[in-house]
């Protein structure tokens, strides 16, 4: 287990509806507060990397922009994109960054401000998201997908639409809490099951919300960081893996092939094993997703996913507390800005300042974000 | 040019690949096989991953498929919302999976994972061709 890389700033907007302001805002929000938690000054920072998924804005290249409104130049700035994934895809060349020495600090910035377009019009840009030429003119869309992620998930082990509905259930419980999330209403198990149909078998709350928001890491190498920070959270595993875009290629769609493998390299870089992990995050921003991240992560062996949700052991108090901020699901999922919201959480946690989410004495921790349908897979397992 | 009668809405006009819809306008479903290594793909490819080679014949899919997952979508993407509901759906003959839709006739309650289906060519009123999958 290498200590050499840490975590020593995190920063989130509020993730809401519609957020008022411009790109450059809203990364603002995340930054000052990632900055301010560290204790640095841009001067401080050697390069950014900034992360979404573009095509949502009118600004060509944002991170030229984001990097000046931030106060970022003349140090280097380029764009990273792995759809939902984009974050965590920083926080993987980051670290690669610091490891090279090029950099004794980077930071990372996610965002996303989706509400400029319509809740259809995004939809269609989700499915572009797919191959374009043979899945795309079909109509597909992103709770299509990981409903027939579902549908096969049914059919192999007899999970059910009721499991479903308890994790939405939990995520509701926790977002409730969260002052950051965009959905903080309480949902009962009944609303969930009663729910209009999106794409059968996935209803109105088995999917996550789009979202407008922000997140922001600071990076340092350990002896910056030893410096520097009280609390540094270190990187001790990574892992990333891909699986075909397009869907003919997959082998199974009873869970996802990119999260397996990056799972298995984060914890052996790492040297821990799934029942190390005190508390995770994982990318639900479906139902689906989630009970399949159990099963992908090794919580839980293929098909007993469902025995962790009906048993509770995914709250606060249980063998793996897992999206305790809310998730994807209650706390919106602004595209770019996911997987360091996620990233933010793991770190609060281990450093004990997760307020009335804390999982008591977390010591390893572990995010999970997926960007398209299983396409890219990133898992990064954490530690004090 | 060509390809942009497949599908609803096409999202590709040029591609290597426009005889896919010209075998379409015969009624024929068709993926590509690898002369040099024998690799068959579907959706079809104009090169071969496994041996770098270019050279491809065009084979029929035929027979029965197997439904490995479906959905029936009641929203849908700009440009698609006069279809709803409509159902896609993954299906595997003999090992090569097509993705695409399930017929209108086929009742969502008489889906099921595993049932047998055969792949038909469909001319859309707008003279947009697709396939469909069907009950046998």
């Amino acid at each position: 287990m290498s200590k050499d890389v840490a975590i020593i700033g995190v920063g989130q907007s509020a993730f809401v509806r519609n957020y008022e302001g411009s790109i450059r805002e809203l990364a603002f929000e995340a930054f000052r507060e990632a900055v301010q938690d560290a204790g640095i000054s841009s001067r401080d920072i050697g390069a950014s990397l900034i992360c979404s998924a573009p095509e949502y804005d009118k600004q060509r290249s944002p991170s030229g922009l984001i990097a000046e409104y931030l106060g970022l130049n003349p140090q280097p700035t380029f764009m990273l994109e792995s759809v939902c994934s984009s974050s965590t895809t920083g926080i993987r060349v980051g670290y690669s960054l610091i490891k090279s020495g090029l950099h004794d600090i980077v930071l990372v910035l996610g965002f996303q401000k989706m509400s400029e377009i319509s809740s259809a019009d995004s939809q269609e840009r989700m499915g572009r998201g797919a191959d374009i030429m043979w899945e795309a003119p079909f109509g597909t869309m992103m709770p299509a997908y990981y409903a027939m992620h579902a549908q096969a998930h049914f059919a192999r082990y007899g999970s059910t639409e009721e499991d479903l509905a308890l994790i939405r259930v939990k995520s509701s419980k926790y977002g409730v809490l969260n002052e950051k999330a965009v959905y903080r209403k309480e949902i009962t198990l009944e609303q969930a099951l009663t729910a209009p149909p999106v794409s059968t078998p996935l209803k109105r709350f088995d999917c996550c919300a789009n979202a407008d928001g922000a997140s922001c890491i600071i990076m340092a190498g350990a002896a910056r960081a030893k410096e520097i920070s009280k609390k540094p959270v270190w990187i001790l595993g990574l892992g990333a893996a891909t699986a075909p875009m397009t869907l003919t290629g997959r082998d199974a769609l009873d869970g996802l092939n990119c999260a397996r493998l990056a799972a298995k390299q984060a914890y052996e870089m790492a040297g821990v094993k799934p029942q190390d992990i005190d508390v995770a995050e994982v990318h639900d921003c479906f139902t689906i997703a989630e009970l399949m991240a159990y099963e992908n992560l090794g919580f839980a062996e293929p098909g007993k996913g469902v025995e962790l949700i009906r048993e509770g052991q995914t709250y606060i108090g249980g063998k793996i507390p897992v999206n305790v901020d809310g998730g994807l699901l209650s706390k919106g999922h602004p595209i770019g800005a996911t997987g360091g919201s996620q990233v933010r959480t793991i770190v609060l946690q281990l450093r004990g300042e997760a307020g009335n989410i804390q999982v008591p004495g977390a010591e390893i921790g572990l995010v999970h974000n997926i960007g398209g349908v299983g396409i890219y897979g990133n898992v990064v397992i954490m530690g004090r | 040019m060509g390809f942009e009668k497949f599908g609803r809405i096409s999202f590709t006009s040029q591609t290597k690949l426009s005889a896919f819809v010209d075998y379409l306008e015969k009624g024929e479903l068709r993926a590509t096989k690898c002369k040099q290594c024998g690799k068959v793909f579907f959706p079809p490819r104009a090169d071969c991953d496994a041996c770098l080679g270019s050279d491809m014949e065009w084979v029929k899919i035929e027979g029965t498929g197997k439904l490995v997952s479906f959905t029936e979508a009641q929203y849908a993407p700009t440009g698609f919302e006069a279809d709803v509901p409509y159902t896609l759906a993954l299906a595997d003959f003999d090992g090569v999976r097509v993705f695409g839709r399930m017929s209108r006739d086929v009742p969502l309650d008489g889906m099921k994972v595993g049932m047998a289906v055969k792949a038909e060519v469909v001319a859309m009123p707008d003279g947009q061709l697709t396939y469909q999958f069907i009950r046998l």
